[in-house]
């Protein structure tokens, strides 16, 4: 029978010695990433592959959500800004509120639910079904097959997803603005053009691929650290959709503060 | 006298307060097989992960082909775990695969400037080789827990170990399936030249397939030898126990 050791002493209290593990295993696994990214193999084949799953088997989902709020916003706006007889602004306001934000954060929460949570027990079953130590013993590098293809698939995807739910929401708006104001598709266009910069357009970009890796990096480390079974695979693919939402959101704060200060230069 | 394949002294693991291994002294020779018995939970794939590389031990050594497993790099032990097969208890098939993709994924990463249709032989010959070549574009999710046995050992054997080592084979599956896989692995023996450890608590497993029986005890190996020594002359009142739990007797 086994037996017990010396008990081991935790540095500070449990939970605390916990929470800065946890932290630093969250480092080594992002470093890996970048240290494994950039040395061959490369596996081509397997990005393509997830930016396909990650990518084209979303758009559905994006497609109806990103129109949907494309038409609610410009519904709920609409009132406000007839108020000061200024529904002519109704593009402007849309495509500032759905560039600069809206999409980005609408698209990258959807994709958080849908992409980290299959990707956190994709990988959390592997894990725990052993496939990740029978790739490991075959003298292969399950964590540039797994982890390094997703997090790329999902870092190119989501910019990619964004510009396509920015879109979509435009001609969602369109739809609403053109059977109540009257407004042509070029007029419609013509505002909305005029309305967003290129610093617009570089910061959802920036920020898109912020939330991409995220999402990526985050359902893959919970997935790759899953444990217990097939309580932990729900855990890691609940925990991977919290967390990515909350760093997304974290991300958003932080990338706005940024475009600020550059605003005001 | 055969050669030494693996060579194992002192080997201590544990994980947090709780001893798995305590002093594990075990050789292997060439072309031998070798039935590990125990207990669940007394530490018997723990031995077969550290001489993969999966875990590593506490202290002690283990020494596979000469070469102490834990002091080697990452490319020295990727060199070491192409030379051993590891059949897992789950099988641990990738799911997402078919067939012939599970058994192309270690062959394409490791085998350069094989073409298509090398590969493709290759792949059916084993497929031959356990009796499933049918199975080829079948999912996991689609084989029975035997097929499922033979295509991990399948996948195994195509990137021709010298050792072979095999996860409880026989665990969750019906006796007339349970001899089929001890045949498989006796086959594989004959056919390959493997040497093996085999870890079990079945005895009809261990019996048809090992040499050489160790029984896991405690942390360490308490009974090492034939079928018949470990078992006729058991002074150990848990051996005994083993063998008549495992065939009924009293």
């Amino acid at each position: 029978m086994a037996e017990k050791s010396d008990e081991r002493k935790p540095l500070l209290s449990k939970k605390i010695d916990k929470f800065f593990t946890g932290l630093a295993d969250a480092w080594n696994f992002v470093r890996r990433f970048f240290q494994e990214v950039f040395l061959p193999p490369y596996e081509f084949k397997e990005v393509v592959h997830q930016c396909y799953r990650i990518g084209v088997e979303s758009l559905p989902l994006i497609s109806l959500t990103g129109f949907i709020v494309g038409i609610v916003f410009t519904n709920q706006s609409r009132p406000s800004l007839s108020e000061f007889g200024a529904s002519s602004w109704l593009p402007s306001l849309i495509s500032i509120a759905v560039v600069r934000a809206m999409g980005p954060l609408v698209t990258a929460l959807i994709a958080a639910g849908k992409v980290g949570s299959s990707i956190g027990a994709e990988i959390g079953s592997m894990k725990v079904t052993e496939q990740i130590d029978a790739m490991e013993v075959s003298a292969t590098n399950p964590f540039k097959f797994l982890v390094v293809t997703r997090v790329l698939a999902t870092t190119f995807m989501i910019p990619i997803l964004v510009m396509y739910t920015d879109f979509v929401a435009l001609m969602g708006s369109f739809l609403n603005v053109n059977s109540n104001e009257l407004v042509s598709l070029s007029t419609f266009f013509v505002q909305v053009f005029e309305s967003i910069s290129f610093l617009d357009i570089w910061s959802s970009v920036l920020k898109s691929l912020l939330f991409g890796f995220t999402i990526g990096i985050v359902g893959c480390y919970k997935g790759y650290n899953s444990s217990k079974g097939t309580e932990g695979v729900g855990r890691a693919a609940n925990s991977a959709v919290v967390i990515s939402m909350f760093l997304i959101f974290i991300e958003e704060l932080l990338v706005l503060q940024v475009v600020n200060a550059i605003r005001g230069m | 006298m055969a050669e030494k394949v693996v060579e194992i002294r002192g080997l201590k693991k544990s994980f947090g307060d709780l001893k798995v291994l305590q002093g594990v002294d075990l050789d292997l020779f060439k072309e031998e097989n070798l039935v590990v018995l125990g207990k669940s939970g007394s530490g018997k794939s723990v031995l077969i992960k550290i001489m993969v590389g999966l875990l590593k031990q506490d202290a002690g050594t283990m020494h596979v082909f000469g070469k102490e497993v834990s002091r080697l790099n990452s490319k020295q032990l990727n060199e070491l775990r192409l030379k051993i097969g590891f059949s897992f208890q789950n099988s641990a098939l990738y799911d997402s695969m078919t067939v012939k993709e599970n058994l192309e994924f270690p062959l394409v990463r490791n085998v350069k400037n094989l073409t298509k249709g090398e590969i493709q032989k290759k792949i059916e010959g084993l497929l031959d080789s356990v009796g499933l070549p049918q199975t080829i574009n079948q999912m996991p999710s689609e084989l029975s827990g035997g097929q499922k046995k033979r295509i991990g050992v399948a996948r195994t054997l195509i990137l021709d170990p010298e050792i072979m080592l095999y996860d409880e084979p026989t665990a969750g599956l019906d006796p007339i399936t349970c001899m089929d896989i001890n045949n498989l692995i006796n086959e594989v023996r004959e056919q390959f030249k493997t040497t093996s450890i085999v870890i079990t608590h079945d005895l009809t497993c261990a019996k048809v397939t090992g040499d050489r029986m160790a029984v896991l005890l405690d942390g360490q190996f308490k009974a090492v030898g034939s079928f018949n020594e470990v078992f006729a002359h058991a002074d150990d009142q848990r051996v005994k126990s083993f063998y008549d739990y495992n065939f009924i007797e009293s």
